[in-house]
């Protein structure tokens, strides 16, 4: 059976790829719109706490035999403590300044990131295996998934609504958003402020790091894996919504989506797909698709 | 010295003498491609700096231009025959067209959203590149020829083509002091400084700022032509955004808003980069890091800023102390 | 924050001062061999630094000096990038004196350098590098093209896998000059053979995840997946293969692989593979002498090419030695008129294109029951003579052999 001249298998194949590219795009897109909603800050380092996340899990295995399970709880606490370091130390001195030194600073984070790692494991990347629970593919006819990328799916859908209600939902959500809103208010009613700060930035890292033991099997663990993700994970957030994490969510497992559907049809474009969708976006509703003009 | 108008002729002074050792260049032992390459990413970082420095707008993905102009410029020049300053002009026309393909898109929103829009815009078109069969992708645009300057002066030669770069770069320089001090100019300071009351004033805000984007787009595209005929060839390093990220720090390192800042910043890390490439390896990516971090942190106004700001808080202790002397002790 | 402004400020003008490079050295009493590679990228283990120690052991076997002059070697990691590589030549041809340049993996870059050294008319010996165009569309009279080519790896391994059923033929290509020349040259040679050539993708250099490549094999219905890639590609796409169960409805055809390869993949993925190399650790008492001290270095067998880098080293040295000078065009000639005979290759010479032309050889991947020795992993099927194994004259696109 053909789907505009493409078997249906190869149209499905590539759907099913995609959703699982989207629901990178949805954990990483998510993290970055909680740390901007929160902070304000565009954390551009936040490809590089998803690199560090998967290196954690690979040192983890490769030096100290820790297994994978493990590996998602160490991952984010580490990274996490790491943000905590970050937010405390340097960008704590940048609020009250122009947001553009934020996404300087976190650019540079990167790029220190990337080198360091670079500089001990090459670019070529280590691979990583897939857990014994999770390994063997299913046969579904029209094509064969590994079950660790439906694994993959499942996870970060959970993870992606949990964290969504949390901050939606929740009492503790509810005094995040207070705080960013009118943080001296806040502060008055008693609650440390700061703290909440550093925490929620810590909260992003971990997000970010949890992602990164969840893709360690999948791609190659390299230092570039992060700048490769970064820039469209921007996209995302744009095309979804600067303060929005529904948006970033649903805008994250759409093009992914979007994204295996162009490789079956013209594969050349897949790369700049997400792209083109974001000027078409910008050009019609600038604030995103699910923004609120702040 | 140090008074106010001295500071005037001090700077005017520094610029003299950069000129003077620019000129003796290769008779002092300086390689000359490295020079000519540094002074490409100066014209860059200068065209970069028209737009953060003065307009105040962060473009996160200017390297797109650079690197389009130096394409075009290359394959022009290599494929279809063309003089070199046809090729240099039709890339500074190329740089300048997609700066306003990328500037009507990134206009509308401001501060953050527009540097990261720019980012994706210029990562868009970086893709582009890759998958252009004219551009080479990985292998680059390779054996673009110098050819003949106005048809008689050869630029084979390291030292005829570096002595038509720092030509090229003066008239660079000079034309955006020419910008700055214009009208169109003191528009471009009072958008950064306050653009609500700019637009109060009754300017059309977005016509300045894509001006200026435009501008800004063609001059980082004569940096990325004149590049691609000094090394003779055109690669997607010219377009990735790495790049991009390089002249914001150069131009932050130098000094935004200052003329001298972007030059004196692109041959600070152009020089570090070769300097440090075959002794440190990977380390370079994260020194380039620490200078970021560094420079946002402690360090914002730069070299030139900061030694501006010395200069005039010398100035201002000598003037009050002599107000204080008169005022009589 | 002051005091912290003023160290920056200090430690800026420190790094601007030590920027402006005192570059002016000139080397005569001294022979400069360069060498430009992938040191760190996903063609560091078949070249790489133990490429460069290769070299270094033929520099100390020659005593460390030659017909009078020390000899010195320069190494640089081009990181897969065309313009790095060439502005490092360029800069140590003018800046340095270097007298030869030997090229590490990666075509793109390996055609830039190619460049410089003929406008600064030195000897270029490419060694990783495989597009055949180095010695065709793009040959000068300073490239000598000394391992393997893109035309002997399709003229040994295509025909051999047609002749064993595979007819049909879809391609995974590296998306750069090395992958694009593969294909190319593969694809004559399987149509030649009567085959057909069903379809073909192209994937980035250093690609993380081949799935949806994969995808796509799968639905043309092929035979055989042809992999036009090398090193850290073809290992992750041969996982990848496995890992969507290609490998149950499709043959898998390595173009290039390396001994790392089978190595890192294991020879339960890889047994019964056809492919195509210049050399293999286990083919004379002398090249297993030599691999034996390589072993004892790195704990593992050398590659072709690090044994070509050790070879070519040799070549030249020798050719100077020979002509008694370090002038490009005089070395040329030498070299043109030497013959090659070490644990590398026997009776190999340099042809007019600058094709170093040698025997090569079709192996097959031994399963894992037959290989008794640690890296025994080859049985060699076929040796083809090197007028057959590379381009001839008739094909040739290289204006200075007609």
């Amino acid at each position: 059976m053909d789907i505009f001249g493409i078997p249906i298998q190869a149209f499905l194949g590539q759907l099913l790829l995609g959703l699982v590219n989207g629901s990178f795009y949805a954990m990483l897109s998510l993290g970055l719109a909680v740390i901007f909603g929160l902070l304000g800050i565009v954390n551009f380092a936040h490809g590089a706490l998803y690199m560090i996340g998967a290196y954690v899990a690979f040192i983890a295995l490769d030096t100290f035999g820790i297994g994978y399970w493990y590996a998602l709880v160490i991952a984010p606490v580490v990274v996490g403590t790491l943000g905590v370091v970050i937010e405390r130390t340097l960008l704590r001195r940048l609020y009250r300044i122009d947001p553009i030194y934020g996404l300087l600073l976190t650019f540079g984070l990167a790029l220190i990131a990337e080198g360091v790692f670079r500089d001990q494991f090459g670019v070529s990347g280590q691979s990583y295996p897939v857990p014994e629970a999770l390994q063997g593919a299913t046969n579904l006819g029209f094509m064969v998934l590994p079950n660790y990328r439906a694994f993959v799916v499942f996870a970060s859908l959970v993870v992606c609504l949990g964290t969504w209600f949390v901050i939606e939902r929740t009492r503790l959500g509810a005094t995040l958003r207070a705080g960013t809103e009118n943080p001296a208010l806040v502060q008055a009613f008693g609650i440390n402020v700061p703290m909440l700060v550093m925490f929620t930035y810590a909260g992003g890292a971990g997000l970010a790091a949890l992602a990164g033991v969840l893709a360690a099997p999948v791609i190659q663990v390299t230092p570039l894996m992060g700048s490769n993700l970064i820039i469209v994970v921007f996209a995302v957030v744009v095309i979804g919504g600067m303060g929005s994490i529904l948006g970033s969510i649903l805008t994250g497992l759409a093009l992914g989506i979007v994204e295996g559907l162009t490789k079956v049809f013209y594969p050349e474009a897949s790369n700049i797909v997400v792209f083109v969708i974001m000027a078409i976006v910008l050009m019609i509703r600038p604030a995103g698709l699910f923004g609120k003009e702040k | 010295m140090a008074t106010h108008s001295g500071i005037e002729r001090l700077s005017r002074i520094g610029l003299v003498v950069g000129l003077l050792i620019l000129l003796a260049a290769p008779f002092i032992g300086l390689y000359p491609v490295f020079m000519m390459k540094a002074l490409c990413y100066a014209i860059f970082a200068c065209a970069f700096n028209l737009l953060l420095g003065y307009t105040g707008l962060l473009s996160f993905g200017h390297a797109a231009f650079l690197g389009a102009a130096a394409y075009a410029t290359g394959w022009l020049v290599r494929s279809a025959g063309w003089p070199p300053e046809l090729g240099i002009l039709a890339g500074m026309a190329f740089g300048g067209l997609l700066g306003l393909g990328v500037g009507l898109i990134a206009i509308r929103r401001q501060g953050i959203y527009f540097a990261m829009i720019t980012l994706a815009l210029a990562q868009m078109i970086y893709f582009v590149w890759l998958e252009a069969p004219f551009t080479g992708g990985e292998d680059g645009l390779q054996g673009v020829p110098r050819g003949k300057l106005f048809g008689f002066l050869s630029l084979e030669s390291d030292l005829v083509l570096y002595y038509v770069v720092v030509a090229v770069f003066v008239a660079v320089f000079l034309f955006i002091v020419r910008i700055v001090h214009s009208p169109f100019g003191q528009v471009l300071k009072a958008i950064r400084e306050n653009e609500p009351r700019a637009i109060s004033l009754g300017y059309d805000v977005d016509r300045y700022k894509l001006l200026a984007f435009v501008l800004s787009a063609a001059l980082a595209g004569l940096g990325g032509s004149m590049k691609t005929l000094v090394l003779g060839f055109a690669t997607l390093n010219d377009a990735h955004w790495s790049l991009s990220g390089e002249v914001i720090l150069m131009t932050l390192l130098g000094g935004m808003g200052t003329f001298a800042g972007p030059v004196i910043g692109a041959f600070t890390i152009i020089g570090l980069q070769d300097f440090l490439a075959d002794r440190v390896g990977a380390w370079v990516t994260v020194i380039i890091g620490a200078i970021f971090v560094v420079c946002v942190v402690a360090f914002r106004r730069g070299f030139v800023g900061e030694l501006k700001a010395w200069l005039q808080r010398r100035a201002n202790y000598t003037a009050s102390r002599s107000v204080s002397k008169d005022a009589g002790q | 924050m002051l005091k912290l402004k003023t160290i920056s400020a200090a430690c800026a003008v420190a790094a601007a001062a030590f920027a402006v490079p005192a570059y002016a050295q000139v080397s005569g009493d001294v022979i400069k061999i360069g060498f430009i590679t992938d040191m760190s990228g996903l063609y560091a283990d078949i070249d790489g630094p133990a490429g460069a120690e290769a070299i270094r052991m033929a520099i100390a076997d020659m005593g460390g000096a030659v017909a009078g002059k020390k000899i010195e070697l320069l190494v640089a990691d081009h990181q897969n990038k065309p313009d790095v590589a060439a502005s490092k030549a360029r800069e140590w041809f003018d800046q340095q004196g270097l007298d030869m340049l030997i090229g590490g993996t990666n075509s793109g870059t390996a055609l830039a350098m190619a460049k410089v050294a003929a406008e600064k008319k030195k000897p270029f010996l490419a060694i990783g590098p495989g597009s055949s165009a180095l010695t065709n569309e793009q040959c000068t009279p300073y490239t000598i093209h000394y391992a393997y080519d893109t035309v002997a790896l399709a003229k040994g391994t295509a025909p051999a896998v047609v002749k064993a059923g595979g007819k049909s033929w879809f391609f995974l290509t590296a998306d750069y000059a090395f992958g694009s020349q593969l294909q190319a040259d593969a694809s004559k040679v399987v149509l030649a053979s009567g085959g057909t050539v069903v379809g073909s993708v192209r994937h980035p250099l250093s690609a993380s995840d081949f799935s949806s490549f994969m995808l796509q094999a799968q639905s043309s219905k092929a035979q055989i997946l042809g992999l036009a890639d090398a090193g850290g590609d073809t290992i992750n796409a041969i996982k990848a293969a496995n890992e969507f169960g290609i490998t149950k409805t499709m043959k898998l055809a390595g173009l290039l692989m390396f001994i790392n390869d089978v190595h890192s993949l294991g020879l339960k993925a890889t047994q019964g593979m056809y492919l195509t190399d210049s050399w293999y650790w286990n083919q004379s008492p002398e090249s297993r002498a030599w691999a034996k001290r390589f072993f004892e270095k790195f704990k593992r067998m050398p590659s072709s090419l690090q044994a070509a880098d050790y070879s070519v080293a040799q070549f030249y040295l020798n050719a100077v030695k020979a002509a008694g000078t370090d002038d490009g065009d005089k070395l040329m000639e030498q070299m043109k008129k030497s013959k090659v005979n070490d644990m590398y290759a026997k009776g190999g010479y340099v042809r007019p294109d600058g094709r170093m032309v040698h025997d090569m050889f079709l192996m097959q991947v031994k399963t894992p029951e037959t290989s008794t020795t640690p890296w025994d992993y080859y049985n060699v099927v076929a040796t083809t003579k090197g007028e057959d194994a590379f381009t001839t004259k008739a094909e040739s696109k290289c204006s200075l052999w007609k």
